[in-house]
């Protein structure tokens, strides 16, 4: 009974710790191509950036630094190999930082149509 | 059945015997002596008994800004302060009930207090850095008064651009870092309620046994944590403007205006959310206890916190209708705010559902509820008018805004905060307040509140605008039934600090579950010990579930005997 | 037989780790498990909170990028894409150390961890030597917001032959130049409060690498490394997007 208790948490039915996720090592091989990966993606920002691509220009640079922070926060950070309430955590930081934007710019685009 | 009464007994209070009851030979209280033990706690307990008594004492200094706000309206007069005085009366006074009363108020004690024992916790997760909250609260608080002490502020608790950065030369520096600090200990204070029901729940405390307190907890935690934020960079903003000009707010540097108010809004708009939430979790607990019934409609309940926090995110702008918004983005953002009023009756009705054939008894908690059902109604109906562009045009910056939010933070949040520390007064210090003037308390907070308030929605109908320390003879009458009723709300307030202190020492001697009620906390002693349970509960019925109580009762009635 | 599958399961998987109690180990959580992961869970709300703070800034980047775009375009050519870039390099070998010795102190290699830990010190410390020089450049031109804010090199760039990227500019109308301070304490605003997170986040790897020295993390309490490598990620997360917001607005065709 006490070797029961003991062990309730690796009952995938307990509640105590139902977010629990099996903890995984992200090894050093992994990060190599992660900073690689990094290191080309800023040379691409960069040489992109000399290129005149007219509206895609931004465009290009928020893709690329948007894919380098995702890298970042799914090895680096490990949410890949994380709960899903992490997960979700990440997420909803991010959408509340889009409702952010977006309502806001709702009403600085609608103000003057067309001049943005 | 149908045709029966609504059964209604005198109460539900079962108190020990006095003649042999005593308190608890050890709990939270005397586990440890001296005030170190008290200002280097980690536990949630003793930092919850902590806020309450520092946001006691804030409120009664914003009660008397408050206070002479109403004197000054007495007479039609501009007699008893000049303008600018006024101008700090009302801002001090909305700075310190906002930030330091009403956002902390039910989270910060209560939630603090209960939400590791209502999930069957040892206490929150990061005891540390709810203590750092309770200092940051105070560092906030204290810059607060010091403002108040070099001279005062006179923006609005709103530090509404360009009047806070160029036209103001008062202490505005004070009071934002005031709010900035008084800001991160509410981030604190979120952050650890989010962890802790999300990690720290006893085994069989699923997300759907959890006490609405809870949820409404967490959903405003979701708030704190994400709102709050944008606030602080907006007061850092507002602090660089002031100090070295750096034009983001400026129009003549190019800068708008409007955008201060976009950030400050993002916040404060979800910041009545904040605010109003836990008191709804109140609400569900008293409603459900004092009527022997499972909260009606408990899943929609739940969701419905959920969902204010949710939709709360997407409403702001409706402060700002008449600012020089984008006609577009107004209706929009007006479309957007009838929205909250959905979650908000789906609470109203699952609570007027679960009094519907329960066993009701009207304990003072139990008033206070039902006050705060009928006057939240009102603030919120009224909400939907200013929610809406025309009527909003009309209204805004007159009184009829002023008896709107008064009735929802003051007629709503206040009720539900004073409903939540009777309720839990025998639970926080293990003795019962006096029934009988406790009751009238409640009674006369009523009467006094409605008195104050509704003069107001008809001075606002009528064009009074707000935040002006004198007006035409016609609106006189009005004003004086909203200072008169000021007063006896006054009196209203009054007893309660009183009574409760009184009955710290002569109160009758609580017993573990007074109410007969069914969440956890009731289960153990009051007032608890340090770490709340001898062993971590396993919990196996679900929430609000009366029978289960009785069944225990009746066993514990068995094996005793 | 549910407890052979325990037993199986616990000497199989968690042969070192179960049944020590770490001294870390607080007292009102259930599990060290709970604990490390409520820790976690914790850092990243308040990650969350830092999301919100300089999301307001970047709001307001967008705003006026958009309304003043010639003026910002203008102020961001005054920037050192070199330095900039060098920086991005910096900082995400900084990161990649901070990963490796969350790694090292799991693996419980107190030496490597160390190392780890001072690689990313003198990385973070490197980005604010650049930092450094970069707004020094700034002071000398008088591109400080405040009083001191000089448009000239905006509205007469011709008038710096000593600077070559600036003489080849076109320049702008007097009011819309008045709009680069803008673009200035937004570039202040937003480097400035990345700055003061480096230096935070290098004042605690300061600390750590004193705990860490005493070997504190490499017996399997890694919790305060792994929560400190999610702020100092999200730190370089950051960065990766004021580099090319700040940096290379209009840089084509090659300025």
């Amino acid at each position: 009974m006490a070797h029961d208790t003991e062990h309730h948490y690796h009952d995938p039915m307990n509640v105590t710790n139902p977010e629990h996720a099996e903890h995984h090592l992200v090894t050093p091989g992994q990060y190599s191509i992660v900073f690689g990966t990094l290191l080309v993606g800023t040379a691409i920002t960069v040489g992109a950036a000399y290129v005149d691509m007219g509206v895609l220009n931004p465009i290009i640079a928020l893709a690329i630094a948007c894919t380098k922070a995702v890298i970042v926060i799914l090895f680096f950070m490990h949410v890949k190999y994380q709960s899903r309430l992490i997960k979700m955590t990440v997420g909803a930081g991010f959408l509340t930082f889009i409702i952010l934007i977006g309502m806001t710019l709702s009403d600085y685009m609608s103000r003057a149509w067309g001049l943005w | 059945m149908s045709t029966a009464p609504i059964a209604i007994s005198n109460t539900i209070l079962t108190l020990p015997d006095q003649s042999t009851a005593t308190l608890p030979k050890r709990n939270y209280i005397n586990a440890e002596h001296g005030i170190l033990s008290w200002l280097l706690t980690g536990d949630h307990k003793r930092i919850a008994m902590l806020y309450l008594f520092s946001i006691t004492f804030f409120f009664f200094i914003g009660g008397a800004f408050a206070g002479l706000i109403r004197l000054e309206l007495l007479t039609p007069m501009p007699d008893l302060v000049a303008s600018d005085t006024y101008n700090k009366f009302f801002t001090m006074h909305g700075i310190i009930m906002i930030f330091l009363f009403l956002v902390p108020s039910v989270p910060a004690t209560l939630g603090n207090f209960l939400i590791p024992i209502m999930i069957g916790a040892k206490d929150l997760a990061f005891p540390k850095i709810n203590l750092l909250s309770w200092y940051l609260y105070l560092i906030g608080g204290t810059l607060t008064l010091a403002a108040l002490v070099l001279g005062g502020v006179d923006t609005g608790w709103t530090f509404t651009t360009p009047l806070s950065t160029h036209y103001l030369n008062t202490h505005v520096l004070t009071a934002a870092t005031a709010i900035f600090i008084a800001g991160f200990s509410s981030i604190f204070t979120g952050l650890n309620f989010i962890v802790t029901i999300h990690r720290m729940r006893a085994p069989g405390m699923t997300w759907f046994r959890m006490p609405l307190f809870c949820w409404s907890n967490y959903a405003a935690s979701i708030l704190m944590v994400l709102g709050t934020p944008v606030l602080a960079i907006a007061i850092v903003l507002v602090a660089l403007e002031r100090t070295i000009g750096i034009g983001v707010f400026d129009p003549a540097k190019g800068g708008d205006p409007l955008l201060f108010q976009h950030l400050f809004w993002f916040y404060s708009h979800p910041a009545v959310y904040i605010m109003i939430l836990p008191g709804m979790g109140v609400i569900s607990e008293v409603i459900s206890t004092f009527s022997r019934k499972r909260v009606f409609g408990y899943t929609a309940v739940a969701f419905s916190s959920v969902a204010i926090a949710l939709f709360g995110f997407f409403v702001w702008a409706h402060h700002m209708f008449i600012m020089g918004v984008s006609n577009y983005s107004a209706l929009v953002f007006s479309l957007l705010t009838m929205l909250v009023a959905v979650p908000s009756a789906i609470k109203i009705f699952n609570w007027a559902f679960t009094l519907q054939k329960g066993s009701i008894t009207f304990e003072t908690p139990m008033l206070y509820a039902f006050g705060f059902m009928g006057l939240f109604t009102i603030g919120g109906l009224t909400g939907v008018f200013l929610g809406s562009l025309g009527m909003d045009i009309h209204l805004t910056e007159t009184y009829f805004i002023v008896a709107h939010f008064h009735f929802v933070m003051v007629g709503g949040m206040l009720m539900a905060f004073l409903a939540g520390v009777h309720f839990w007064w025998p639970k926080l210090t293990g003795r019962m307040y006096p029934e009988g003037i406790s009751k009238l308390a409640a009674v006369v907070t009523f009467i006094g509140f409605n008195l104050t308030f509704l003069p107001q929605f008809i001075l606002g109908y009528l064009g009074m605008p707000r935040r002006y320390h004198a007006y035409p003879v016609d609106y006189q009458v009005l004003n004086v039934l909203s200072t008169a009723g000021a007063t006896v709300l006054g009196v209203g307030y009054m007893l309660p600090i009183l009574y409760l202190g009184w009955s710290l020492k002569y109160g009758a001697i609580a017993g573990d579950n007074p109410w007969q009620a069914t969440g956890l906390e009731w289960q153990i002693q009051s007032p608890p010990l340090t770490e709340n349970f001898t062993e971590i509960p396993i919990v196996d019925y679900e929430a609000y579930d009366y029978e289960w109580l009785e069944k225990k009762q009746k066993e514990q009635v068995t094996t005793v005997g | 037989m549910d407890n052979a599958i325990a037993t199986t399961h616990d000497a199989g998987v968690h042969e070192e780790h179960e049944h020590i109690a770490l001294p870390q180990h607080r007292h009102h959580f259930e599990t060290e498990e709970q604990q490390r992961e409520a820790g976690s869970f914790g850092m990243w709300l308040f990650l969350l909170t830092e999301i919100m703070f300089f999301g307001g800034m970047f709001f307001a980047y967008l705003l006026y990028r958009n309304w003043y775009y010639p003026a910002f375009a203008a102020a961001s050519n005054q920037l050192n894409v070199p330095m900039g870039a060098a920086n991005t390099a910096i900082l995400i070998t900084s990161g990649f150390a901070m990963a490796l010795g969350v790694y090292y102190a799991e693996v419980r290699d107190r030496k490597k961890l160390v190392i780890a830990l001072i690689v990313t010190t003198i990385f973070g410390c490197a980005f604010l030597g650049v930092k450094y020089f970069e707004y020094k450049e700034k002071y000398e031109l008088h591109h400080i917001p405040g009083s001191g804010f000089s448009v000239s090199m905006f509205v007469n760039p011709q008038a710096f032959p000593q600077y070559p990227d600036t003489f080849a500019e076109k320049p702008l109308a007097p009011d819309m130049a008045q709009h680069t301070q803008l673009f200035f304490f937004l570039y202040f605003a937003m480097t400035g409060m990345h700055a003061l997170h480096m230096i935070i986040g290098i004042g605690l790897l300061v600390w750590l690498i004193w705990r860490a020295n005493r070997g504190e993390f490499s017996e399997g309490y890694v919790a305060p490394i792994e929560n400190f490598g999610l702020y100092w990620h999200f730190v370089d997360i950051v960065w990766l997007f004021l580099f090319p917001l700040l940096y290379l607005i209009n840089r084509h065709p090659l300025k």
